[in-house]
């Protein structure tokens, strides 16, 4: 976590670095999420701006910063799509997840399989786990927008994101 | 979850920052005394995290990186305020300024003893003068009305650092101070007591050993002066009756 290190001595090459190196990362979920470049380029430099404003923000003892910054770029797409204000503060987004995302071939890696879990789903579930995770929806709109009830919309919801969490388990 | 399964669900949509109104509100409560459920919304987004990754494969413009770049310029440069060590990081410091304090005590004490033999009644009162500053060091360092006060420095690393502890009754002021750069030839580090009202009050001139550690004990001071900080600044090896800028240490009472 040297970049981090130098960032918050105000490096702006270590800023650079970690550009290089994370931008895909925030640009992809970010462009999945709100379907325009420009807004996607839009989230992309606010990721990288607060995080160079308050690179304290990210604790470093508390989870690498790939996902940490997907988590972040995912949520202010949702707040941009639904055009409200951040719910909630970057300094409190805490990121537990199993694989190593910090190179690319891990995430690579890791990527393919996402899309092989996704894929393997059953339709409802998915379905409801990217409404909510790509269109931001509650669990009351999307029982309004499929006809299903809501508790079982909720379950589809869980059980989805902890299907993908079991099969990243070692 | 801990028997925290009626949670799970309303976690979940909370994580994905979809849950609204009173769920909301009900679950943050919740969140606040259970660690359980903490852990778990991390856990969940580490999930959201590799949902995230699952889209990877578009790359930004290079634009994109051109007007961070830019953006990033615009903005000053932030520095990390110096993350203060707590004060009891210079306990082995003091310890050993301690010890070093008793074993001239009982150095001393033993010298005292063959005085008496010789009925050097002169010596036994520098004596008990040398005890009485000894024990006034010790109740300095540890009186529950001490000022304790942390200097550190105004540039980051190495972090530098100084602690003051000031008794305004006794005008007792004992300084520690480790990890400081060395002085350039023919000048000195000098000890400013910065009082409430008025101008800086030089409080001794010193230069760290090779450690960069230094301390001043019992400096010659006015008496009965509040003090709202203390200041180090590089001064000619003399000391000066004002100091020169800039300030290369400060702080503040706790």
């Amino acid at each position: 976590m040297m970049l981090v290190a130098a960032i918050r001595a105000g490096d702006e090459q270590a800023m650079a670095a970690l550009y290089d190196r994370y931008s895909g990362v925030v640009y992809s979920v970010a462009l999945r999420v709100l379907g325009d470049t420009g807004k996607a380029e839009d989230i992309l430099q606010e990721v990288f701006m607060q995080l160079w404003r308050n690179p304290s923000a990210f604790d470093a003892s508390r989870g690498n910063l790939a996902p940490w910054l997907a988590v972040i770029a995912r949520n202010r797409a949702i707040d941009s799509l639904r055009k409200r204000r951040p719910e909630t503060d970057i300094a409190d987004v805490v990121v537990a997840v199993q694989p190593d995302l910090a190179g690319e071939a891990e995430r690579t890696r890791c990527m393919e399989k996402v899309r092989g879990t996704l894929g393997a789903m059953p339709a409802a579930q998915r379905q409801a786990l990217e409404m909510s995770y790509f269109e931001g929806l509650s669990h009351s709109e999307i029982s309004q927008k499929t006809g299903e009830p809501l508790g079982t919309i909720k379950t589809r919801i869980r059980a989805g994101l902890l299907t993908l969490r079991k099969a990243f388990a070692t | 979850m801990n028997g925290h399964e009626q949670y799970a669900e309303d976690l979940t949509l909370y994580a994905l920052s979809v849950l609204q109104g009173e769920e909301r509100t009900a679950l943050e409560r919740h969140l606040e005394g259970c660690a359980a459920c903490r852990r778990e919304l991390d856990q969940l987004r580490g999930d959201m995290a590799l949902m995230a990754i699952g889209t990877a494969g578009a790359k930004p413009p290079a634009r994109s990186r051109v007007r961070l770049m830019e953006a990033m310029a615009r903005e000053p440069r932030r520095v990390a305020a110096p993350r203060s060590k707590p004060w009891w990081a210079l306990a082995p410091t003091l310890a050993a300024a301690i010890l070093a304090v008793m074993a001239v005590f009982f150095w001393r004490e033993s010298l005292d003893l063959e005085h008496r033999i010789a009925a050097l009644q002169s010596q036994s009162a520098r004596q008990l003068a040398e005890l009485q500053r000894a024990r006034e060091i010790v109740t300095t360092l540890t009186a529950s009305d001490a000022m304790r006060v942390t200097l550190v420095a105004a540039k980051t690393p190495p972090q530098p650092q100084g602690k003051a502890i000031y008794v305004r009754d006794r005008s007792s002021l004992i300084f520690l101070a480790s990890n400081l750069p060395p002085v350039p030839a023919q000048k000195a580090y000098e000890l400013w007591l910065i009082p409430t009202s008025g101008t800086p009050i030089p409080a001794g001139v010193f230069k760290p050993d090779a450690h960069g550690s230094a301390t001043l004990i019992n400096p010659p001071l006015p008496a009965g002066v509040e003090a709202k900080a203390f200041a180090i600044t590089v001064e000619p090896e003399g000391g000066s009756t004002a100091p020169t800028m800039p300030i290369v240490m400060m702080g503040a009472g706790e």
